[in-house]
C-alpha cells in the first residue's frame, strides 16, 4: 500500500526480533489497547550490553514496524546508546510514516526506556527519573 | 489469488453499466438544457433515465433529482427537511447513532443552528425498532431520518414500518438506502418513505453520481445554485453518461436482486459460519436481518489495520473500522454505538462481497484468514495477557 514506504512494509511483513525473552533484564510495555496499540520490549542486559532484544506489540503496521526497526537501532549497543534513541531516530530508519502514525514511533522510544528503566528497578541502579516520562503523560497519543 | 471484498467501500462498474457509460460519451454530447437538437436529443435521454430510476424504487420521474452522489443527497434531504420543519416551528430530529457520517455530520450542523437532534440508540445487534421511533416522535418533530441498512455491520433496518408510523404521525422520512439500492427491494410508496438516497458506485454502476428521491410536493432547498436542472433544485449540467449509466446499472441490479440476494447471502453465510471457527471473535450486526453481502467481525487481541495489510499481501481486499483506518484514534462510531468496547471496536474486519465473487474465493478467505488472525495474536501482548488469564476476554 502507498500509505508506506518499501522499508515500513518490509518490517511490517518480516518483523525482526519477534518474541519475548524469558529472564529478560528488564521489560517495558507502553500504549493503551483502548487506542489501539501497545508495545512491549524485552532486554537481555549483558556487562551494559543490550545482548538480545525481542517484541511484541499489539498495534498497526507502523506500530509493528516502529517495534522491529527499534529493536534493530538497539541490539548490540550499551544502555546508553539505546536510552539515546529517539523516535525521530526510529522514523527516519524508516523512511518515514505518515503524520497520523509518527505516535507508533514515540511508543516505541518509549518501550526501550520503559524497559531500561524497569532494568535499573529490578538491579536497584540509581537514575536520573526525568529520563524516564511516564507513558500516560506524553503527547504522542495526541499528536494526530 | 486476488479477491476484492470491499463492495460496501464500492463496487466494480458492471460490463453493462460502462459499455452505456462510453456510448453516451462518444454519441450524445448535447446539454439538455440546450433548445436546439443536439441539446434536446440529451434530454430524451435524461428523461428516459429518470424514469428507469424512478421504476427502480416505485415512484413518479418528477420525484428523482439527480445529484452528484449519495452525501449530496443525504444533506439536501436533511437541509431540506430542516428547513420546512423551522418554517413551522418543529425543530427536533430524530436519527439513529450508526448513520453514515453524511448524515451524521449535517445534523451536527444543523445542531448549531439550533436544531434539536435525538439519535436513537441502535442495541447490541445494531438496528431501531418502529416503536422506537414512534415513543421518540414529538409534536415539534420535523424529521425521522434513519439508513435502509448500516454500511459498516450490515443490518438491515425495519423500514417499512418505521414509514409507517411517520406516516400515522405526519412526520417527514427520510431514508439513506445507499447499501440498500440494488440489492433490496425498494418500493418508496407502499414502504410510506417520503426521501431516499442512494448512490451509483454501490450497485456496479459509475462514481460521482447519485440520485435524491423526494416525493412531490416536498419542498428541496437547494444545496448547489446555478441553473434551472433538476426543477431548480439542484444546479449544474447534468453528468449524462454517468446518469445514464447508473440507470442501467440500477434497473439491471434491481431486476436480479432475487437471485442475487440468493447467490450472495449463501456466500455470506458460509463465510460468518466458517469465521465463528475462530476463538475469540464475534458477528458484528443483526444476524438476521443482514445485507446479502456484509461480514463484519472483530478478533479480540488483534488491530484491524494490520490485519487488513497482511490480507492484501494475500491478495484479500476488505476494510475495517479500526482507528488506524480513519486516521483517527477512535474506532468506527458504529461498532461503538452497538457496544463494542474500544479495544474490541480496534480488531474489526469488514468483508463486503456480491454477486461476482465465487465459492473459491470464499474457500480461499476461509483458509487465509484465520492463519493471519493467529499470526497477529502470535506477536500481541494484549493476545498474551488474555490467554494466560491476566486480563480477561471480552468476546
Amino acid at each position: 500500500m502507498a500509505l508506506y514506504t518499501d522499508t515500513v512494509m518490509d518490517h511490517f511483513m518480516n518483523p525482526r526480533n519477534v518474541g519475548s525473552i524469558d529472564d529478560a533484564s528488564g521489560v517495558g510495555e507502553v500504549g493503551n489497547a483502548k487506542c489501539g496499540d501497545i508495545m512491549k520490549m524485552y532486554l537481555q542486559i549483558e556487562d551494559g550490553i543490550i545482548s538480545d532484544v525481542k517484541f511484541e506489540t499489539f498495534g498497526c503496521g507502523s506500530a509493528i514496524a516502529s517495534s522491529s526497526m527499534a529493536t534493530e537501532l538497539i541490539k548490540g549497543k550499551t544502555i546508553d546508546e539505546a536510552l539515546a534513541v529517539t523516535n525521530r531516530q526510529v522514523v527516519d530508519a524508516l523512511g518515514g510514516l505518515p503524520a497520523q502514525k509518527l505516535h507508533c514511533s514515540v511508543l516505541a522510544e518509549e518501550s526501550i526506556k520503559a524497559a531500561v528503566k524497569d532494568y535499573y528497578d529490578r538491579n536497584g541502579i540509581e537514575y536520573d527519573h526525568s529520563r524516564f516520562p511516564d507513558c500516560d503523560d506524553c503527547e504522542g497519543c495526541h499528536m494526530v | 489469488m486476488n479477491v476484492y471484498a470491499d463492495n460496501a467501500a464500492t463496487t466494480e462498474m458492471s460490463r453493462l453499466a460502462k459499455d452505456v457509460m462510453i456510448s453516451y460519451m462518444e454519441n450524445i454530447y448535447g446539454n439538455p438544457s440546450s433548445l436546439h437538437s443536439i441539446g434536446q436529443r440529451a434530454a430524451e435521454e435524461l428523461a428516459k433515465a429518470r424514469k428507469q430510476v424512478a421504476d427502480c424504487i416505485g415512484c413518479d420521474p418528477v420525484e428523482i433529482y439527480f445529484t452528484s452522489g449519495g452525501s449530496e443527497a443525504d444533506n439536501q434531504a436533511l437541509v431540506s427537511a430542516a428547513a420546512i420543519g423551522k418554517r413551522k416551528g418543529r425543530k427536533h430530529i430524530i436519527s439513529t447513532a450508526f448513520e453514515h457520517h453524511a448524515v451524521l455530520h449535517t445534523l451536527e450542523r444543523l445542531e448549531k443552528e439550533g436544531f434539536e437532534i435525538e439519535l436513537l440508540p441502535v442495541g447490541e445487534k445494531g438496528t431501531v425498532t418502529a416503536k422506537q421511533v414512534a415513543d421518540a416522535i414529538r409534536p415539534d418533530t420535523c424529521l425521522v431520518t434513519i439508513m435502509y441498512a448500516n454500511n459498516e455491520i450490515g443490518s438491515v433496518l425495519p423500514i417499512s414500518e418505521i414509514g409507517q408510523v411517520c406516516r400515522a404521525k405526519d412526520v417527514l422520512f427520510h431514508t439513506d438506502a445507499v447499501q440498500a439500492a440494488g440489492h433490496l427491494h425498494i418500493n418508496v410508496k407502499e414502504q410510506n418513505i417520503d426521501m431516499l438516497s442512494l448512490s451509483a458506485h454501490k450497485f456496479h454502476g459509475p462514481k460521482g453520481v447519485g440520485v435524491l428521491y423526494a416525493k412531490r410536493g416536498i419542498f428541496l432547498t437547494n444545496i448547489i445554485e446555478g441553473g434551472a436542472q433538476e426543477r431548480g433544485k439542484r444546479a449544474g449540467t447534468e453528468n449524462l453518461p454517468g446518469i445514464m449509466s447508473m440507470a442501467a446499472a440500477l434497473e439491471d441490479s434491481c431486476s436480479r436482486i432475487d437471485e442475487n440476494y440468493a447467490a450472495v447471502s449463501h456466500l455470506r453465510d458460509r463465510l460468518i459460519e466458517g469465521l465463528l471457527k475462530i476463538p475469540h471473535c464475534a458477528l458484528n450486526g443483526d444476524p438476521d436481518n443482514r445485507l446479502p453481502g456484509n461480514i463484519n467481525f472483530c478478533f479480540e487481541g488483534i488491530e484491524g489495520e494490520s490485519l487488513l495489510l497482511l490480507l492484501d499481501a494475500k491478495g484479500i481486499c476488505a476494510s475495517s473500522g479500526s482507528a488506524c483506518t480513519s486516521g483517527s484514534l477512535d474506532p468506527s462510531h458504529v461498532l461503538l454505538a452497538i457496544g463494542r468496547p474500544h479495544e474490541v471496536a480496534h480488531g474489526s474486519l469488514r468483508l463486503s462481497i456480491c454477486e461476482n465473487n465465487t465459492e473459491e474465493e470464499i474457500d480461499y478467505m476461509l483458509e487465509e484468514i484465520p492463519k493471519v488472525v493467529e499470526y497477529l495474536r502470535g506477536m500481541s501482548p494484549v493476545w498474551k495477557d488474555l490467554i494466560s488469564g491476566k486480563k480477561q476476554f471480552m468476546l
